[in-house]
């Protein structure tokens, strides 16, 4: 009876201490946890983002990438009126043609912002801006004496900057620029500007029926070449680029498999006897894991050039490391018994690793090979940006130029849509085959 | 017995036609994958700048020369590894902090997409949508348009690489807690839990070392991803690397040294995580184990 009392109570302290010591861990992790974050916080200089923060520079990114805006510039030395969307040649006006919220008078350009606002170009390089609820603005730009600005208030509102050489109204219908060489006027339009058709092209500014309709009457060969084209938004070299980046995740994992499959033997237990060889095999595959994708473009790169071969001779590398693991764990997990049962009717050892190994292995392979398959659109977007190739350069180039932010948007939106149409593809095809084999074999 | 013998060599013709036909089909899908894989690498050398052939024998050029200028400043080895400690600690911090926010969100995001966990169960698609796209953005877009706007420096990197380890883990914590027990959650809300009570107090600790096991996983991808990250601006041993790169000729001893440094720590993190994670599903069913390492 005292004994059972006696390990009752045994039983009660160590229980007690069990739970302490969870207790101890439930709630030591997540003070561990906020601790490493506030040291975090600080190591990376939280506080100091809000200074380096760059409203300016994301407010135009958000609102670039939605809207576009339309160039009218005037040169003040020969007088003569420009407009270019996005003030790119691309995207200029032929000469002598305006939007039509710009009328080209005699004497006088006027430029119609919507909502009441409007600029006036007038003769000798004169400009007014007429701002509702504000007044009229003048200024007489010249060479020698700067921009010569007069306001309706004595006090300058904190949306114009206005200095002698340099003058910048900001409202919400559009901006006007004044400087000592040139006027320019910008107005904002919500939309990707020219996706279909650039200016030079006819069909532009044509609604998508009347496209349709000169499809249909024989003209879809030069409607397709003209939004092909395109030049603003390139769409063969985008197509081109998607393309390059699932070939090099293709190639890639493809390639990693095949070289990975013979060296896995080499690094099975079951189908190694001699522990060097296995060990070495092994240390290869580490080696090859363990340098990184990074490591691997930077020096593809300077052997074979920036491009698509590189990156998927990249991917190709650094998977046949993670496929030699992960195949040689496969093969020492199948099942003898198939084997023994090939080799008795007397098949050579090609024949048992083809009829006795393989199908075993097959679905893990597989599924193994395409989830790569997914993951490595992605890594091929990522090198692509690196090395040079594919659309994550085509993403790196619109973001150095700091104002195609629309072509960026664009971008994004495409390599989404590529990743998740690998993702469902690889997992469509796993479905497939992997069925596929149970049923048939 | 005739009738037997003839059924018999109808099976067997069956059989030798049907394993004919697979044959075939295992033939034409071969033929197809040879048929792509040559063309697809045929296309690719196309379009590269360097050719294929042209640069096998140049392959070694580069590490050869890294290798005998590191070998030639020998004694400048230990110096370099110092100097570029601090920046190897910052790519740990930044995968090792986007690795934890990530996982926090992930947590969140598989308890509201799960069944029978789910806070508002008519959004369950919702969230798993949100989750496919976050898996689907590859860390270095975010990078670049937050270093556009905050300037370089390891936040943009962390808050890139949470993202897309939000959407990643949450899809593996999704799968963890199908398998989870409900009965801790049903008990809990007898007595009046709410769901945070619920969740936290019934269902993480059932699911909290495979979380864990994932978790490390992710931690292993994302230093690679951080030291990725830091070549495009966003600080750490990659920004380091960049550097070291654009010397050129005669100043590679820095860059073989970042190598140097960076392969330790990724072999290094590989196998710490693949002891604790061993340890961690030490004792559990061989299915689970197997789950976890797959």
């Amino acid at each position: 009876m005292s004994i059972a009392a006696n390990e009752t109570d045994f039983l009660k302290v160590q229980a007690d201490q069990q739970f302490s010591r969870k207790r101890l861990f439930s709630f030591g992790l997540p003070v561990v946890v906020l601790l490493y974050l506030t040291y975090i916080f600080f190591n990376f200089d939280v506080p100091g983002l809000v200074k380096r923060f760059e409203v300016d520079n994301a407010r135009a990114l958000v609102a670039d990438s939605y809207s576009y805006k339309t160039h009218i510039t005037r040169d003040n030395r020969t007088g003569d009126v420009t407009a270019a969307i996005e003030g790119e040649r691309k995207g200029s006006y032929p000469e002598g043609t305006v939007p039509e919220w710009v009328t080209l008078g005699a004497a006088d350009k006027v430029i119609d912002l919507g909502g009441g606002h409007e600029i006036v170009f007038g003769a000798d390089n004169f400009v007014s801006y007429d701002v509702p609820g504000y007044g009229l603005i003048t200024a007489q730009p010249s060479r020698a004496s700067g921009v010569q600005a007069s306001l309706p208030t004595s006090e300058t509102p904190d949306w114009i900057n206005a200095s002698k050489n340099r003058m910048t109204i900001t409202t919400d219908a559009g901006r006007l620029t004044i400087t000592r060489n040139r006027t320019e006027v910008f107005r904002y339009f919500a939309g990707w500007e020219l996706f279909f058709f650039t200016l030079d092209s006819p069909y532009s500014g044509l609604g998508f029926g009347e496209v349709m309709s000169r499809a249909l009457g024989g003209e879809s060969a030069a409607i397709w070449q003209d939004f092909w084209n395109n030049k603003m938004w390139r769409h063969k070299d985008v197509a081109w680029a998607l393309f390059e980046t699932i070939l090099m995740a293709f190639l890639g994992t493809m390639g990693a498999a095949i070289v990975a499959l013979p060296l896995a033997f080499l690094a099975a237990k079951n189908f190694t006897p001699f522990t060097a060889v296995r060990q070495i095999t092994r240390r290869f595959f580490d080696f090859f894991r363990g340098v990184d994708a990074l490591i691997w473009t930077i020096v593809l790169a300077r052997a074979f050039g920036p491009g698509p071969l590189t990156g998927a001779l990249a991917i190709l590398i650094t998977d046949t490391g993670s496929f030699g693991k992960m195949f040689s764990e496969a093969l020492e997990n199948v099942d003898k018994k198939q084997i023994e049962g090939i080799q008795s009717t007397g098949a050579k050892p090609l024949q048992r690793y083809r009829f006795g190994v393989i199908p075993q292995v097959t679905p893990v392979l597989l599924s193994q090979i395409l989830y790569y398959l997914e993951s490595n659109t992605r890594s091929a977007t990522i090198i692509g940006a690196i090395t040079g190739g594919g659309i994550g350069l085509m993403l790196t180039q619109a973001m150095i130029t700091q104002k195609d932010w629309e072509e960026v948007a664009y971008y994004i939106v495409l390599i989404i849509l590529m990743v998740m149409a690998m993702d469902w593809f690889s997992g469509w095809l796993r479905r497939k085959l992997i069925a596929g084999d149970e049923s048939g074999r | 017995m005739t009738e037997l013998t003839g059924r018999v060599t109808d099976i067997r013709a069956d059989y030798m036609a049907q394993v004919r036909r697979k044959r075939m089909m295992d033939g034409i899908i071969l033929v197809i994958f040879i048929a792509l894989m040559v063309s697809g690498f045929m296309i690719a050398d196309d379009r590269n700048a360097g050719g294929f052939w042209d640069g096998l024998h140049r392959f070694f050029d580069f590490p050869k020369e890294v290798v005998s200028e590191a070998v030639g400043k020998l004694d400048e080895m230990p110096a370099h590894f110092i100097t570029f400690f601090p920046s190897l600690i910052e790519t740990i911090n930044i995968a090792a902090a986007s690795t934890l926010l990530g996982a926090m969100l992930a947590m969140v995001l598989s308890l509201l997409s799960t069944r029978g966990m789910a806070k508002w169960p008519r959004l369950i698609p919702l969230f798993r949508r949100i989750m496919d796209i976050m898996r689907a953005v590859p860390e270095i877009v975010i990078a670049l348009v937050l270093i556009f706007v905050m300037g370089g420096g390891p936040v943009p990197a962390m808050i890139a690489i949470a993202f897309h380890t939000a959407g990643a883990l949450g899809k593996l914590f999704s799968e963890v807690n199908e398998n989870a027990s409900l009965k801790p959650v049903e008990g809990l809300q007898s007595v009046g839990a709410s769901w945070a009570q619920r969740m936290w107090l019934g269902v993480i600790p059932q699911v909290a070392p495979n979380y864990f096991s994932y978790a490390l996983l992710r931690f292993e991808i994302n230093i690679r991803a951080s030291a990725i990250l830091g070549f495009v601006g966003a600080g750490g041993i990659g920004y380091e690397l960049k550097n070291a790169m654009s010397w050129g000729k005669g100043q590679y001893d820095e860059a073989a040294a970042i190598f140097l440094l960076l392969f330790a720590a990724i072999v290094a993190v590989d196998q710490l995580s693949s002891v604790v994670r061993e340890r961690l599903t030490h004792g559990k069913t061989t299915a689970q184990a197997q789950k976890v390492s797959a």
